[in-house]
């Protein structure tokens, strides 16, 4: 019964390397421009500390869109950027565009909200001891927000484990992809199965890590 | 208590500050004129909604007064720009009712952040934040967290955060409405020792007359955005109180029959 997901043992493998690639490189984008996005958006809201409607109405309706986009959808729309980005629409690193391209925009939803959570008296405080945006947002924000930050990492990156399964239809390949193709496509229910089992255990083990660190860094 | 003379170290001039709100402005402070002696504990108290906290964030322009200058120990901080007024506010500490710490990191380190802001070197800072612990009385709750300590203690470590820049005045915003009375009673005592042993100007915001009646040297009465009464407790300065007011003169001062329309 298992001779099949044996034989099919090194693309598997392969799989899991190209879906860590793509959910890596989208976790990173998350990071890197969707934590400060997120935190744009939390300071130009109505009420904050540098509320201006414009900028607000502008980052929201981005951020909406691309996340109101049907996935598939956005991979297709955004072909010509990924070319221009990675040279060519086919492949894994192709397949990471729309990828951190969704990832910035749901992780910065995230990052707003936990933002929303810091009191206002400990921003207050900061201002009164002529903290500046910097030393607010690092020294203030995100320590006060860093558990909320954590959680909204590890949902949003079980979210791309998801949105990557759909990445074949780019060559972006991936353990969605293998079982699809191996599994589905081919009529071998184990292969699916054991490729399903293996997405479980990597989410349960994000989620399980994300939830640790989260839980470890809030002393509140 | 060291007298420094009759030195304004913080002087308000005719500030206003409206909020706009769904039915028109609401004007919290109403053109206010007020003189801050150096090394006095001014008290301003009022009923809530009297505009005492607005004037208090008006000192250090967390609000932004629509009128009027602020000048603290010489500089108008209404002309000044951002840079400079984030430098003059390492210089003015405040305190707060909910005491606003960074819960996250210990007590130790919620010391320390004003010095990181300030660009005090490490070594400095270390010093510095065991004085004020010292001072405070929390030395050996250095590496615990505020959620581990009681609202009395949480408030020692604001104000220990407050003094970490040496500030020549302090803001207190309802320090101790969220203190039961016995807590109150020691956070006015270490508000004390700043005020004689420091040498800090102490700006206090109350609604509890007990706090004003032991520890302010000046009192300043607000009612709908206005100051309406101001006096001393030392000398007995007795300007005409407005009305309604009398009652809050009378009790802080001790008189009764203090007569009033």
């Amino acid at each position: 019964m298992f001779d099949s997901v044996l034989q099919y043992q090194a693309q598997m493998w392969e799989s899991i390397g190209e879906t860590f690639i793509m959910v890596g490189i989208s976790v990173g984008a998350a990071l890197l421009l969707g934590l400060p996005l997120g935190t744009l958006l939390f300071f130009c809201r109505k009420g904050q500390l540098y509320e201006n409607k414009t900028l607000s109405l502008v980052l929201n309706s981005i951020v909406n869109i691309i996340r109101s986009f049907p996935f598939l959808l956005l991979v297709v729309a955004l072909i010509p950027v990924t070319r221009f980005l990675v040279g060519t629409a086919i492949g894994t690193m192709a397949a990471t565009v729309p990828l951190s391209i969704v990832a910035i925009a749901y992780y910065s939803r995230l990052v707003e909200q936990s933002l929303l959570e810091v009191p206002k008296g400990v921003i207050e405080a900061a201002l009164s001891m002529g903290a500046s945006k910097l030393g607010l947002i690092f020294k203030f924000l995100y320590v006060e927000a860093r558990s909320g930050l954590v959680l909204g990492l590890t949902t949003s990156t079980i979210s791309f484990i998801s949105y990557s399964t759909v990445m074949g239809v780019v060559g972006g390949g991936g353990v969605g992809d293998f079982a699809i193709r191996y599994g589905y496509q081919r009529f071998e229910t184990e292969v699916m199965i054991y490729a399903i089992i293996v997405m479980i255990v990597l989410v349960q083990l994000v989620q399980f890590t994300g939830g640790t660190i989260s839980r470890l860094l809030d002393k509140r | 208590m060291e007298r420094k003379g009759e030195f304004a170290i913080l002087s308000l001039s005719r500030v206003s500050k409206g909020f706009k709100l769904k039915d028109g402005m609401y004007q919290a402070v109403d053109d206010v004129s007020l003189d801050v002696k150096k090394g006095s504990i001014h008290g301003v108290i009022g009923e809530s909604g009297a505009g005492k906290s607005t004037l208090l964030r008006l000192i250090n322009l967390l609000e932004k007064p629509d009128q009027g200058t602020v000048t603290v120990d010489g500089h108008n901080l209404t002309e000044m720009p951002s840079k400079q007024l984030r430098k003059a506010r390492e210089k003015i500490g405040m305190i707060f009712q909910q005491f606003n710490l960074v819960n996250n990191v210990t007590v130790s380190r919620n010391i320390s952040i004003p010095l990181e802001l300030a660009g005090v070197p490490k070594r400095e800072r270390m010093k510095r934040v065991k004085e004020c612990l010292d001072f405070v009385g929390l030395a050996d709750k250095a590496e615990q967290y505020p959620a581990q300590l009681s609202g009395g203690q949480r408030q020692r470590v604001a104000i220990a955060r407050a003094l970490s820049n040496s500030p020549g005045l302090l803001l207190c915003d309802e320090p101790t409405s969220s203190l039961d009375p016995g807590t109150t009673a020691d956070i006015l005592d270490v508000l004390k020792d700043i005020n004689g042993g420091l040498g800090v100007t102490v700006v206090i915001v109350t609604h509890e007359m007990d706090v004003v009646k032991s520890l302010c040297t000046h009192v300043s009465v607000m009612e709908k955005g206005r100051i309406v009464d101001s006096f001393s407790r030392q000398d007995g300065d007795f300007r005409p109180a407005a009305v309604r007011t009398g009652s809050y003169r009378d009790q802080i001062l001790g008189k009764a029959g203090e007569t009033h329309v």
